[in-house]
């Protein structure tokens, strides 16, 4: 009866604590969004959208590093998507048997996690010091080198999902390889491709690391790509680190901002996903 | 072989060249994916590659001693990387050893004790920890947990274990807030949904009938999980924790925030230090001379090394237990 009631005694603290695990992790995540919103709703006024970088002392708003990162994001996705894409579709489609996939697939899963100031320095070392300034293209390259593997990934999953028949189908039809691909398998996992590419974005928006090597920052507006351009994530960087109570203000505002886009992209991704039309 | 020869052969002209167009169409599309499939291999090669020869000439002028130095000197030109080496160390292994049982206990929930209409939103909740960008983690651990940290745990801590011998010696000192506990802390809490999103994934590979059979002879729950489910996914489980810690390894913004910055090895953990990431985002874009940027472009080679080992191991740990899951 003792170790009856022992064992139900370790069972029933295992389970409250495995709870408690949750809890915690959840407990986090609403404090962490809790305190965003009670101090990034002061920064939100008409001028957070309209108004410059201010120099401190002085009102401003974000209007530079949000037009700044939303360029740097874009044209990184631009560039880092069909690269992805198109090595997803060899890791699915044309992979097998070759000693070329395994490789890959394991060097991207690598990618995907390795630290992202390191892919900062590595991309300080081939474009910043060549060109001999810091530019918003380096920026974009470097963001780019982050959504690859991203969409690799997710890829080359929704492209093994895709069944067979579908392709041994249109085969038969006499479609030449690139067709089936591109305009049967492409088409029946597209939710799955934007889902990863989704997260791409949402991985890439609130990235701070590899920026500060290469786009830097610049307090005032520019769309040069070749030179210095602010953006969301430096900016908080310095803002919040500052001394300056409006500046810190500001910081929050982005961070805000941020966090709730990049949360918002998602969920919306996995909605998306959720939807797709073949699942695992 | 000859057969299909001599039928190409009487193929009409007009979709014979069709069919050869559609053949070099089908190779330029199967070049193309493989171009950038090899590109992606190249890239990591090319990252190896520029990093080693941007840290030449501090690799020439300091030797491996590097690697044990503690000077950091910009002014004498004198750069040791063992601060900033075990300060990353010590931050990861506090988060490990406060995100590993946590995460396991999300994934115990998650697969044997959550109701299932909660377990979605629930899992998706944890995974958003994830989601939220190393900034933001930074900019809350300074403003929010760093002074939560300094009147509450970090007193406790100095008070309770401060006097015990040996023990002591890590929780002495003022509480300041900032430094190595509350950088591990914030790791922590990044790291542990991949920890929780990987063991709740290899706890569901644990076959139906090996889970009921021991049901089936009176064990409870958590003798389940602690005598079947942890033993039989514990590759898996490595493998998560490693992928883990290569995260944590290499967090930069949210340590940044709250490690303190300090090039000083001090045995307390509440004393302020540096790891090899936030030493790379305060100081690369000062670094004017050249020692200097190639002696912090050397910290940066030897902190994808580490990473590129552990995530390795993690990936070959994850790979050994896919491979059994598909026989």
């Amino acid at each position: 009866m003792t170790l009856y009631r022992r064992r139900r005694l370790t069972n029933y603290i295992i389970l409250m604590l495995s709870l408690g695990a949750t809890a915690a992790g959840l407990i986090v995540l609403f404090l962490i969004l809790g305190a965003l919103v009670w101090n990034g709703i002061p920064a939100l006024n008409g001028t957070l959208f309209t108004e410059m970088t201010p120099p401190p002392g002085s009102r401003g708003g974000l209007l530079n590093p949000i037009f700044g990162s939303i360029v740097i994001t874009a044209a990184a996705t631009v560039l880092g998507t069909p690269i992805g894409i198109l090595t997803g579709t060899f890791l699915a489609e044309f992979g097998r048997g070759t000693w070329v996939a395994p490789a890959v697939r394991f060097v991207n899963d690598i990618l995907l996690s390795a630290p992202s100031i390191v892919i900062g320095l590595f991309v300080y070392e081939v474009m910043v010091v060549p060109m001999g300034h810091f530019s918003a293209w380096a920026g974009v390259v470097s963001l780019a080198i982050i959504v690859i593997p991203v969409v690799v990934r997710t890829t080359e999953n929704v492209l093994v999902l895709v069944p067979s028949a579908l392709r041994e189908a249109a085969i038969a039809l006499g479609a030449p390889r690139w067709k089936v691909i591109v305009m049967v398998t492409y088409r029946a996992a597209i939710q799955g491709m934007l889902t990863g590419v989704m997260l791409a974005v949402a991985r890439i928006a609130g990235e701070t690391a590899p920026l500060l090597f290469t786009a830097l920052n610049n307090q005032f507006w520019s769309s040069d790509m070749n030179g210095p351009m602010a953006n969301l994530p430096v900016v908080i960087f310095q803002f919040a680190l500052s001394p300056y109570a409006d500046w810190q203000v500001l910081a929050w505002g982005g961070a805000m901002l941020i966090t709730f886009t990049i949360l918002i992209l998602n969920i919306l991704a996995r909605w998306i996903a959720s939807r797709g039309s073949f699942q695992q | 072989m000859s057969g299909t020869d001599a039928l190409a052969g009487r193929v009409p002209l007009e979709t014979g060249t069709r069919a050869g167009r559609q053949k070099i169409e089908d190779a330029i599309f199967r070049g193309a994916t493989r171009t950038f499939a090899i590109g992606v291999l190249v890239l990591l090669l090319a990252v190896l590659a520029s990093l080693v020869i941007g840290a030449m000439p501090a690799i020439r002028r300091f030797g491996i001693g590097f690697v044990w130095s503690e000077q950091w000197n910009p002014v004498k030109d004198l750069f040791g990387g063992l601060p900033a080496i075990y300060g990353t160390l010590v931050t990861s292994a506090i988060a490990m050893i406060i995100a590993v049982p946590v995460g396991l206990g999300v994934a115990l929930f998650l697969t044997e004790l959550c109701p299932p209409w909660a377990k979605r939103p629930i899992g998706t909740l944890v995974e958003l920890l994830a989601a939220i960008p190393s900034i933001i983690y930074g900019i809350w651990g300074l403003f929010v947990l760093a002074p939560v940290l300094q009147l509450t745990v970090q007193p406790f801590l100095v008070d309770t274990f401060g006097q015990i011998p040996l023990l002591g010696v890590l929780f002495a000192g003022p509480p300041l807030g900032l430094g190595i506990l509350t950088a591990g802390f914030i790791l922590a809490v990044m790291v542990l949904p991949f920890i929780a999103a990987v063991s709740r994934d290899v706890f569901q590979t644990v076959p139906p009938v090996l889970r009921e059979s021991a049901y089936g002879i009176g064990a409870t729950t958590a003798e389940v999980v602690r005598d079947i489910v942890i033993p039989y996914t514990r590759v898996g489980i490595v493998g998560g924790v490693m992928l883990g810690l290569g995260r944590a390894l290499g967090e930069t913004m949210a340590v940044t925030f709250v490690i303190g910055n300090s090039h000083r090895i001090k045995a307390s953990l509440l004393a302020p230090g540096t790891t090899i990431s936030a030493t790379l985002a305060n100081e690369f874009t000062e670094a004017v001379d050249q020692i200097y940027t190639a002696s912090l472009i050397e910290l940066g080679l030897i902190l994808f090394v580490i990473t590129f080992i552990v995530l390795a191991i993690a990936k070959l740990m994850l790979m050994r237990l896919e491979g059994r899951s598909a026989k």
